[in-house]
């Protein structure tokens, strides 16, 4: 007998007590863990940022779009190695709840910047020569069907009509955060026929991104970058990829501070259930734990008596929420389809589950610890009957 | 035992400690406690002096609230008295810091209460294994131990019993064989028998007189019951905080019944 063993008997002492207290614990881990990662995928753009990218945009706002010949000056800045356009589309696939990022890139600088991107060599080849053609990512062309040869009607509604794409190349992501629920196409098609449409929109860019040679000189080329356009018609803003993304993330700053607030609350909520149930553990226990000491069990032994119950407790509720978090993940995932373009479950949010876990069982068991070892063991014993 | 009683006296811890007093195993000199009951100092026992001879089996009796149960609490080394001091072979336990008493108990007193104390979730091999958890023994010798506490009850095919499986005469020479696994001096027994039906309090009585004779432990037993205190060598009779020699146990035992 030793005394793991002896806390894991007390632990399941009261069945349904320890069984009702576990499956609240599993509920708010998992609970815990999927906001979490809810939130994490509020940041997948900004954490899936390269430092040797950078975004330049119309200073005033992003809706407004800056002239096509910037590229040549942006290109000419010393310290700039590619540049590439991207106008976002904003069109709709059958219905706008089957929302997806559509860009209009210049496929060769653009998807060089972008080595996470994986498409076969063939495919790209395919993508480059047909104008009509797009690229999409993985998740997807999962979603909805894609596959290659595919036609792909996109309703505008940035850049009205009806447009038609031909699926060329699926490509996958290099890392579990990078996003390949996206679709990009020829920005010079989409721009010939806005010319034919609409010539006064003609030429005009959403954003430029700029690869440059060295990410610790990232402030002051984009300084260098916006210094060429001071004073124009449309002044521009350059900042690294992920302050950009951050800056989508700040408009909804509010909702991602609600959620994480509502995770915590959620183990606040768990930590008090816990807290009662070693508290009442512990009143019950009391000419036990007289016993003990009576025995010459010191305050120190019934105390980690109380500690590894309830430590015990939170450690088998944690492994099983940490345990369905995944799945719960996948399913929450899928419903989502592609407004979270990256929803994984990180090794951060597992870290955070298992700790909140561990300060569960601690500090539930504090008080109930305390007067555990307190116990006088004359009065303790009298608690018998 | 030695009872220092003189007419009274001695319970004021007036008389001189006479020669002979170092081969008690237990000396109580002056020994005084009160409890603090609604604002109000309710004094316990007053002034104690007693010895007790190794290898005695000294009963205490008296009415309820008298401090029997105070007595061997202080004793034990379970409780602390307000004053005077108490000796256990040659150790002045009123002088140990709780660690230091924690350790001194757990080699030296073997603990039999009332309704057993065994952890329910423990078998009767693993609650008689318990103190053991406190020496340096290693699995093998604790299971050596266990093992002979536990026939020596009579309990050696009931090893892997749950409390709960066990009847409550079962449940108490459990107990018995807990508190003397450590091979304690002394064994302190509060109303061993007081939850008991006759038949299985005489079992356990049998027991305690075994450990006594066979095993020399010096035992003090607190009881209400008197077929449990003629087991006893010599009776002391504790009222209102005084202590005294039992003179007749069965005079005694009716007064307090009427009482």
């Amino acid at each position: 007998m030793n005394s793991i063993k002896l806390i894991f008997r007390n632990a399941f002492r009261h069945k349904l007590r320890t069984g009702l207290t576990v499956v609240g614990l599993v509920v708010a881990i998992m609970a815990f863990g999927l906001l979490q990662t809810v939130v994490h995928a509020w940041y997948a753009g900004a954490d899936a940022a390269a430092p040797n990218r950078l975004i330049t945009r119309n200073a005033i706002s992003l809706v407004f779009p800056m002239p096509l010949h910037y590229r040549d000056k942006i290109r000419a800045v010393a310290g700039v190695r590619r540049v590439g356009a991207a106008n976002w589309f904003g069109g709709i696939y059958q219905d706008p709840k089957n929302f997806f990022p559509q860009f209009a890139i210049d496929p060769g600088p653009y998807l060089a910047m972008y080595p996470e991107y994986r498409l076969p060599e063939d495919e790209l080849r395919a993508f480059l020569r047909d104008r009509k053609g797009a690229v999409i990512g993985r998740k997807l062309a999962v979603t909805h069907g894609f596959k290659i040869g595919d036609t792909i009607p996109l309703q505008g509604t940035i850049y009205p009509g009806t447009w038609t794409f031909t699926v060329r190349a699926i490509y996958d992501g290099a890392a579990a955060n990078t996003d390949t629920s996206q679709m990009f196409f020829h920005w010079d098609y989409v721009n010939e026929t806005i010319k034919a449409r609409m010539p006064r929109r003609a030429d005009q860019v959403g954003v430029f991104v700029v690869q440059i040679d060295d990410p610790a000189r990232s402030a002051e080329i984009a300084q260098a970058i916006d210094r060429q356009f001071r004073n124009s018609l449309a002044e521009t803003l350059t900042e690294t990829e992920k302050a950009f993304q951050l800056g989508f993330v700040a408009m909804t700053e509010a909702i991602v501070q609600a959620i994480r607030l509502v995770s915590f609350i959620v183990i606040f909520v768990i930590l008090a259930v816990m807290a009662n149930t070693m508290g009442m553990t512990a009143r019950e226990r009391l000419s036990e734990y007289a016993t003990l000491k009576a025995l010459g069990f010191g305050p120190g032994y019934v105390a980690r008596l109380v500690f590894g119950e309830s430590v015990a407790i939170a450690f088998i509720g944690a492994a099983v929420g940490i345990a369905l978090t995944f799945p719960v993940a996948a399913w929450f995932g899928a419903k989502m389809g592609t407004l979270f373009p990256v929803f994984n479950v990180s090794g951060e949010t597992l870290a955070m589950q298992a700790g909140c876990a561990l300060g569960v069982g601690i500090a539930a068991a504090i008080l109930p610890g305390r007067s555990a070892a307190r116990v006088k063991i004359v009065e303790g014993l009298r608690a018998i009957g | 035992m030695t009872p220092r009683d003189d007419g009274g006296a001695a319970a004021s811890g007036v008389i001189p400690v006479p020669a002979g007093i170092q081969h008690s195993l237990i000396s109580l000199r002056g020994v005084s406690k009160s409890y603090r009951r609604g604002g109000q100092i309710v004094p316990v026992l007053n002034g104690i002096t007693l010895d007790v001879q190794r290898g005695d089996f000294l009963g205490l009796m008296g009415p309820s609230g008298s401090g029997k149960s105070t007595l061997l609490n202080l004793i034990a080394g379970i409780d602390k008295p307000d004053a005077g001091e108490i000796l256990v072979d040659g150790v002045d336990i009123t002088r140990l810091g709780e660690s230091e008493l924690a350790d001194w108990r757990a080699g030296s007193v073997g603990f039999v209460f009332q309704f057993y104390n065994l952890m329910p979730v423990l078998t009767a091999f693993e609650n008689v294994e318990l103190p053991l958890i406190l020496t340096s023994l290693s699995r093998r010798e604790r299971r050596e131990h266990v093992e002979a506490a536990l026939g020596l009850v009579g309990l050696a095919d009931r090893m892997e019993h749950y409390p709960s499986e066990l009847s409550g005469g079962q449940q108490q020479r459990v107990a018995i064989a807990r508190a003397v696994v450590t091979d304690p001096k002394l064994i302190v027994a509060d109303e061993p028998t007081g939850d008991l039906d006759r038949h299985s309090a005489e079992e356990v009585l049998m027991l305690m007189d075994r450990l006594n004779l066979e095993l020399g432990k010096t035992i003090l037993m607190v009881t209400h019951d008197r077929r449990a205190a003629d087991r006893a060598h010599a009776i002391m009779y504790l009222d209102k905080g005084e202590l005294s020699t039992g003179g007749d146990i069965h005079e005694r035992s009716v007064k307090e019944a009427r009482l």
